[in-house]
C-alpha cells in the first residue's frame, strides 16, 4: 500500500490506468465468476432441501435489510473518503473512512449474529442443501467483507500516520474499488437469497 | 545439404510405413473385435455408425488435403540461409475468406445428419411390444430387471432378436455408464435421475459390454454380456427364471440342466435379509453334492447378499437365478466354467480386489459343492 | 522510504547466483527458468507414470500394477500433465518472453510473479507428496462426483487432489492478473495491441481464460472440499445433492482449460514459422480474431463432455453445433500457418521441424475433435481410447511439440547456448515416431470398444496388438525425451557463446544479448510496426542502444523473501484445513497468521 512513490517512477502505462488499479479491476472481473458460480449453486439447489429448516422458517428480513442499507451507505462513505484523500482534506478522509469501516464491522457483526441465530434454529452446513448453499454463499461474501474491513483499516492507520497524501490516494482508491465490488455482490445476493422466496 | 534432405525423406518414409502398419493392423476382420463400435448389430448403433462414417470420410479428406499441402510446402519451399529474402506477403483477404468458408460448408454438411441422429437417439420406442428393462449399476456389477415379467437378473442381459428394448437406468452408488458398443452408444447412470437408452438386436449372439464411466477401484472389471436370442429361446429363458421362484415342486430332477431342483430355497427368502438360520431344510436334492452346496450356500452366508430367486430382487449382490448358465462370472470377467467359478467363489478379493464379497475361506471341496449347487440354479 | 535511482544501479544487483538469490528473485527471467525447470521435473514424473501405465496395459490381464496403484497413476498422470507440466511450461515462456516481446523491463508485479511461482511449486510438490503416504489421488483428473465423496473415496487421496488443485488455482489466478496487466500496461511506446507479437496475443487471451474459468473450478473444488471435510451434501445424492452439478461446474472450467493449454502453443508456433520462413505471419488480424473467437466459444461448449449423460436432444444439438463452430477459427489458424510458410525460404532448423510437426499432428487432433462434436458418434467415442488418442494429439502432438519447438527456438536466448542441431533432429524424429506409435493405435482400439481408465482388459476382444504397439511407442517417446536431456547436458558443458540473434529473429528479444541482462533493455525500444526487430534491422525503426558500461543506472525491483513465505502461508492454510480434525483450529490460526504476516511485510517493504 505504501509505495506510490516507487510507482511514480514507472513510465506511463499504455492504458493510462495505474497498474494496481487495473489489477484490481481484473481481479474483480475474476471474482464475478467466483460469486456467479456460488450464486448458481444456491439457485440450482433452491427448493431441493430434503428436510428443514427452510428459508421461510428462518429469515429475518428487517435485520438483513438494515445490514444491506449499512453496506450501501458505506459505499457512499468510501467515495467521500476518497474525495477527501484526493483533495488533501485529511479530516474528511479520516472521518468518512472511519464511517465506512464502522458500517463494514456492523455488517459483519450482523452476519455473525445471523449465523449464530440460524444455527440455534437448526440450520447447519450439514443439515440440508439450503443450509449448505446459504452458509457457503453468504459466508464467502462475509469473508470478503471482513478482508475489506481489514484492508480499509490498514489504509486508515496509514492515513492516521499521514501516509495517504493526495499523490498516494491510489492506495485508498484500490481498496475502495474492492469495497464497492463487495457491496455490489451483496446487492445481488440480498434479493436472490432473501427476497425471492 | 543433399544427404540431409535424403535422410529426411527416408525418415518420412518410415513414418508413413509405420502408420500404414498400424492402420492395416486396425483393419483385421471385424469378428476378432467383439466389442467394436465399427461392427454394429443393432439399429441405434447402426445409425451412429452411419453418422460416424460421414465424419470419418470428411475428416480423412481434409486430412489428406492439408497434410498434402504441408508436405508440398516442405519440399517446394526449402530454402538456404543465403537465399534472397522471399516476397513479404502479409495476407490475402480472398484466400482467407475462402478457407474460412470451406470448413463452414463441410461442417454444415455434417451438421444435418448429426441433428437428425441426435433426435433419433432420444426416440425411445414405446408400446406393449417393447421389452422394458430396468438397469441398476452397482460397484462393480450390473443388475437387470424385467418389470413386465417381474424378474431380476445380473451381469447377463437376455434380449430377443428383433424386439425393441427400452432401458431405464439408475445407479445404486456412484456414476457408471452402460455401454454395449455393438447395440448403442454409452449412457451414464445416476442415482435420482433415471436415464434412458434403447436398441434392437439384429442378430443372435453374445455381445460384450462394459462400464464406461470411471467408478472406482474395479472399474476395469465391470463388464457384462448381452445375450441376444431368438424369441422362442428368450421365452424359455423367461420361463426358467420364473421357475426359480416357483413353490417347491416334486423333488424329481428335471431334464434341463438349469432345471429347478432346489426351488424351495427361493420360497424361503421372505425378505432381503432373511437369516440363514431360520431356513428350514430344503427339499432333498438328487445329488448329495448339490445338497451339500445348498447347505453351504446358507452356512457360508452367501444367502445374505445373493438371492437365487429371479422373482425376489435383493440388490446387495447379483441375483444368482440362472447363474449356472451364464457365460461369465464376476461381472463378465471369468469364464463361467467350473475352474472359473471355483476361483471366484474361493478368492473374490484376488480376482477383483475391493469388491463387497469377502474371501470366505471356502475350501476346495466346499467350492466344488457350491459350484455343483450353483450349476443347478 | 523514498529510494533514489542511484541506490539501485545494476551494481547493486551484481550478486546473481546462490540459492538465496533464486529464492528471493523477482526477475521475470529467473522466475521463468524456475517455472521451466520445475515443470520439466513434473513432466518427467508424469511421463514415468505414463510408462508404468503402458507397461501394465502391454498385455491383457496383467498384474504389473495393482488396480489401486493404477488408478492413482492415471489420476496423477492427467493432473500432473495438465496442471504441473503443460500450464507451467507455458508459464515459463510467458514469464521469460512476454516482457521481452513487449519491450518491458519486467512484469507489472514482480513480487506477485514470484508468489505465483512458489505457490505453483509448493502445490505441485504437495500433490506429489501424496505418493509418500501411499495416498495419491485416485478419482481421475476430472474427480467426478459422487465417486469423489468421502463415502466412496475415504482416505486422504482425494483430499490431496482437492486441496492441491485449489493451491495451483491460486498460482494461476495471480499469474493471470499479473500478465493481463503487464500486457495491457507495459508495452513499449509504439507497440499498439495490433502490433504485438502473436505469442503475446495468444498469451493475453490465455490469461483472460484463466481469469474467467479458474474461479469456477475453485467454487467446484470448495464445494467438494466442504463435502469431504465438513459433511455437506453438495454432490451427495442421499442429501439431495446432484453429482451432475459437479460435471457442469467442472467442464465450464474444463473446456476453457483446454484452450488455456493450447493457445500459448499457437502463439509459439506463430512466432517460429515466420522466422524460419523468413516471411511475416500470414493474416495477422485473422489470427488474432480467430484466437479470440476460439476463447469465446470455449465457454459455450462445456456440455459436449457430457453427451452421454443424456441431456436431451435440444441441448445435445446446441452443444454439437457450437462445438463444430470451433473448427472454423481453428482451421483458419492452420491455413494461415501454412500460408506463412507458402512461398517462404524455409530454414530447416530444429525449431522449424517441431513447429511443422505440431501442425501435422494438431490437424489429427482437430479432426478427431470434429468427429466427436457430433453427439451421437460421441456416445460411442466418449470415455473410450478414441478420446484418449484425440486429446493426446491435441496436448502432446499439439502443446508438447510446440513447447519443445519453443525450447529449441529460445534456448539460446534463455541460456546463451544453442542446442545441438543433430541431437535436436534425432529428438524430433524419435518423438514423432514414438508419439504416433503410442497414440495412433488408440484411435483404433477405442473405436473397437476399449474404454478408458481401465487397469486391464480381457484377452479376446482384439485389444492386444494395438496395446503392445502403444507400449513400444511410449518407450520410443521416452527415449526422445532422453535425447533432449542429453542435448541439454551436452550444451551445458559448452561455453555460452550463442549470438544475440541466431535465427534472424523478428521480435525484440533478439535485439538484446543472449542471455539478456537483468534489466533487459538498456533503452526502452521504440516500435514502428509489427515484427519490431525486423523493422529495426531493415532500418524502418531506430536500432537499440545497448548497455554501455557500469555507469548505467537502471531502476530494478528489490529481491524479496515475502512472496515465498506468503506462498508457504497459502499452502499452510489449505493443509491446516485438510488436517483440521487433527490439528484443531490452532493449525488454521497459525497458518492464516503466517499468510497475513507475509502479505503485510510484502505490502510494506520497499518495492524498489
Amino acid at each position: 500500500m505504501a509505495h506510490a512513490d516507487a510507482h511514480a517512477m514507472h513510465p506511463e502505462t499504455n492504458t493510462g490506468i495505474d497498474n494496481r488499479k487495473l489489477a484490481i479491476w481484473t481481479f474483480i472481473g475474476s471474482e464475478c465468476l467466483f460469486f456467479a458460480s456460488l450464486i448458481s449453486t444456491y439457485l440450482v439447489y433452491k427448493g431441493k432441501s430434503l428436510v428443514g429448516p427452510f428459508p421461510k422458517d428462518i429469515f429475518e428480513i428487517p435485520l438483513v435489510t438494515f445490514g444491506t442499507a449499512l453496506l450501501l451507505f458505506s459505499s457512499l462513505f468510501v467515495v467521500l473518503a476518497l474525495n477527501g484523500a484526493e483533495r488533501g482534506k485529511r479530516g474528511q478522509m479520516l472521518g468518512w473512512l472511519f464511517m465506512t469501516i464502522l458500517c463494514g464491522v456492523f455488517f459483519a457483526g450482523m452476519q455473525v449474529y445471523e449465523f449464530t441465530h440460524f444455527v440455534h434454529k437448526g440450520l447447519t452446513l450439514q443439515g440440508n442443501l439450503f443450509g449448505a448453499t446459504f452458509f457457503t454463499l453468504t459466508g464467502f461474501h462475509g469473508t470478503h467483507v471482513t478482508l475489506g474491513v481489514v484492508w480499509l483499516a490498514t489504509v486508515f492507520i496509514e492515513a492516521l500516520r499521514g501516509r495517504v497524501t493526495p499523490e498516494k490516494a491510489i492506495n485508498l482508491e484500490i481498496a475502495a474499488l474492492y469495497w464497492h465490488f463487495v457491496d455490489v455482490v451483496w446487492i445481488v445476493i440480498f434479493p436472490v437469497v432473501y427476497l425471492m422466496n | 545439404m543433399d544427404h540431409r534432405s535424403a535422410r529426411w525423406r527416408r525418415a518420412a518414409g518410415w513414418v508413413v510405413v509405420a502408420l500404414l502398419v498400424v492402420v492395416l493392423a486396425g483393419c483385421a476382420p471385424a469378428e476378432s473385435f467383439r466389442q467394436s463400435t465399427l461392427n454394429p448389430k443393432g439399429d441405434l448403433a447402426r445409425d451412429i455408425d452411419h453418422l460416424f462414417r460421414i465424419t470419418l470420410y470428411a475428416a480423412i479428406g481434409v486430412f489428406v488435403l492439408v497434410e498434402g499441402a504441408l508436405l508440398f510446402v516442405l519440399f517446394k519451399f526449402r530454402g538456404r540461409p543465403d537465399d534472397p529474402e522471399p516476397k513479404q506477403v502479409h495476407g490475402n483477404t480472398t484466400v482467407e475468406i475462402i478457407w474460412t468458408a470451406i470448413p463452414a460448408l463441410i461442417l454444415a454438411f455434417i451438421a444435418v445428419p448429426t441433428v437428425r441422429t441426435i433426435f433419433d437417439t432420444y426416440r425411445v420406442p414405446k408400446g406393449p411390444e417393447v421389452l422394458q428393462v430396468e438397469v441398476i449399476g452397482h460397484q462393480w456389477w450390473w443388475e437387470f430387471r424385467y418389470p413386465q415379467y417381474g424378474l431380476t437378473t445380473a451381469n447377463e442381459l437376455h434380449v430377443p432378436v428383433g424386439r425393441p428394448v427400452a432401458l431405464k437406468m439408475v445407479t445404486q452408488d456412484v456414476l457408471h455408464s452402460f455401454w454395449v458398443p455393438q447395440f448403442a452408444g454409452k449412457r451414464d447412470v445416476f442415482q435420482q435421475r433415471p436415464t434412458v437408452l434403447w436398441f434392437r438386436a439384429e442378430e443372435a449372439g453374445l455381445y460384450p459390454g462394459q462400464c464406461a464411466e470411471f467408478c472406482g477401484i474395479q472399474h476395469g472389471r465391470m463388464a457384462f454380456q448381452v445375450q441376444a436370442e431368438a424369441p422362442a429361446e428368450f421365452d424359455a429363458y423367461v420361463a426358467r427364471l420364473k421357475a426359480s421362484g416357483a413353490p417347491a415342486p416334486a423333488p424329481a430332477a428335471t431334464a434341463s440342466a438349469g432345471g429347478v431342483t432346489t426351488a424351495s430355497l427361493g420360497a424361503q427368502q421372505g425378505g432381503p435379509r432373511a437369516p440363514a438360520a431360520d431356513t428350514t431344510p430344503a427339499a432333498p436334492a438328487v445329488d448329495p453334492l448339490v445338497a451339500q452346496g445348498q447347505q453351504l450356500f446358507l452356512a457360508k452366508g452367501c444367502i445374505g447378499c445373493h438371492s437365487t430367486d429371479a422373482t425376489k430382487p435383493m440388490g446387495i449382490g447379483p441375483n444368482l437365478a440362472g447363474v449356472g448358465r451364464r457365460a461369465y462370472i464376476a461381472a463378465g470377467w471369468l469364464k463361467n466354467d467350473d475352474a472359473g467359478l471355483t476361483h471366484w467363489i474361493r478368492e473374490p478379493q484376488t480376482v477383483k480386489t475391493g469388491v463387497l464379497m469377502p474371501n470366505l475361506g471356502v475350501t476346495e471341496d466346499e467350492a466344488k459343492a457350491l459350484v455343483a449347487y450353483l450349476r443347478t440354479r | 522510504m523514498a529510494t533514489s535511482v542511484l541506490d539501485h544501479a545494476p551494481a547493486a544487483h551484481a550478486e546473481k547466483s546462490g540459492l538465496w538469490s533464486w529464492l528471493t528473485t523477482v526477475d521475470h527471467k529467473k522466475i521463468g527458468i524456475m517455472y521451466g525447470a520445475s515443470a520439466f521435473l513434473f513432466f518427467l514424473i508424469g511421463g514415468i507414470e505414463a510408462l508404468l501405465i503402458r507397461v501394465q496395459l502391454a498385455k491383457p490381464d496383467n498384474n504389473f500394477l495393482s488396480p489401486e496403484l493404477y488408478n492413482q497413476l492415471f489420476t496423477m498422470h492427467g493432473t500432473s500433465m495438465i496442471f504441473l507440466a503443460v500450464m507451467p511450461l507455458s508459464a515459463m515462456y510467458f514469464n521469460f518472453f512476454i516482457p521481452l516481446h513487449i519491450g518491458a523491463r519486467d512484469v507489472a508485479f514482480p513480487r506477485l510473479n514470484a508468489f505465483s511461482l512458489w505457490v505453483f511449486i509448493l502445490g505441485g510438490l504437495f500433490l506429489n507428496a501424496s505418493f509418500l503416504f501411499g495416498a495419491a489421488p485416485n478419482g481421475g483428473w476430472f474427480g467426478y462426483a459422487n465417486l469423489s465423496s468421502k463415502q466412496y473415496s475415504p482416505g486422504l487421496n482425494m483430499d490431496f487432489w482437492v486441496i492441491g488443485l485449489q493451491v495451483l488455482g491460486v498460482a494461476s489466478l495471480a499469474a493471470g492478473v499479473n500478465f493481463f496487466v503487464t500486457i495491457l500496461n507495459l508495452r513499449a511506446p509504439g507497440m499498439s495491441l495490433m502490433r504485438m507479437p502473436m505469442f503475446v496475443w495468444m498469451s493475453f487471451i490465455t490469461q483472460v481464460l484463466v481469469l474467467l474459468s479458474f474461479p469456477v473450478i475453485t467454487v467446484a473444488l470448495i464445494l467438494l472440499m466442504f463435502d469431504r471435510l465438513f459433511g455437506t451434501h453438495f454432490y451427495v445424492p442421499s442429501g439431495g445433492g446432484d453429482p451432475l452439478f459437479w460435471q457442469h461446474l467442472f467442464w465450464v472450467f474444463g473446456h476453457p482449460e483446454v484452450y488455456i493449454l493450447i493457445l500459448p502453443s499457437f502463439g509459439i508456433i506463430s512466432e517460429i514459422l515466420p522466422v524460419f520462413s523468413r516471411k511475416p505471419l500470414f493474416g495477422y488480424a485473422a489470427m488474432v480474431f480467430s484466437g479470440c473467437f476460439i476463447a469465446f466459444l470455449g465457454f459455450g461448449v462445456w456440455s459436449h463432455h457430457m453427451f452421454a449423460t443424456g441431456m436431451g436432444p435440444v441441448a445435445d444439438t446446441v452443444f454439437s453445433l457450437m462445438t463444430m463452430l470451433i473448427a472454423i477459427p481453428t482451421g483458419v489458424k492452420i491455413f494461415n500457418w501454412l500460408g506463412t510458410t507458402w512461398g517462404g525460404s524455409l530454414q530447416f532448423r530444429t525449431p522449424f521441424y517441431f513447429a511443422m510437426g505440431f501442425i501435422a499432428m494438431f490437424i489429427m487432433g482437430g479432426l478427431s475433435g470434429v468427429m466427436h462434436s457430433t453427439a451421437p458418434a460421441d456416445l460411442q467415442q466418449t470415455d473410450s481410447y478414441f478420446v484418449v488418442a484425440h486429446f493426446h494429439y491435441v496436448l502432446f502432438g499439439g502443446a508438447i511439440f510446440a513447447l519443445t519447438a519453443g525450447a529449441y527456438y529460445w534456448w539460446p536466448k534463455m541460456f546463451g547456448r544453442l542446442l545441438d542441431e543433430g541431437l535436436g533432429k534425432l529428438h524430433f524424429w524419435l518423438m514423432l515416431i514414438g508419439f504416433n506409435l503410442t497414440f495412433f493405435p488408440m484411435h483404433i482400439v477405442g473405436l473397437h470398444g476399449m474404454p478408458r481408465r481401465v487397469y486391464t482388459y480381457p484377452a479376446g476382444l482384439g485389444f492386444e496388438a494395438m496395446n503392445q504397439l502403444e507400449t513400444v511407442g511410449a518407450f520410443v517417446l521416452a527415449l526422445s525425451i532422453l535425447v533432449f536431456m542429453v542435448n541439454v547436458a551436452k550444451t551445458w558443458a559448452a561455453p555460452a557463446t550463442a549470438p544475440a540473434d541466431p535465427w534472424n529473429g523478428a521480435t525484440l528479444e533478439w535485439a538484446i544479448p543472449s542471455p539478456p541482462p537483468e534489466y533487459n533493455f538498456a533503452e526502452i525500444p521504440a516500435v514502428h510496426g509489427r515484427d519490431a526487430y525486423w523493422e529495426m534491422k531493415r532500418g524502418g525503426a531506430p536500432a537499440l542502444r545497448q548497455y554501455t558500461g557500469p555507469g548505467e543506472h537502471i531502476h530494478l525491483p528489490n529481491p524479496s523473501f515475502w512472496p515465498l513465505l506468503a506462498a508457504v502461508g497459502v499452502l499452510a492454510v489449505f493443509v491446516a484445513l485438510m488436517l483440521h480434525d487433527r490439528t484443531g483450529p490452532l493449525g488454521i490460526v497459525a497458518a492464516v497468521s503466517l499468510l497475513f504476516l507475509s502479505i503485510y511485510n510484502w505490502a510494506f517493504e520497499p518495492a524498489h
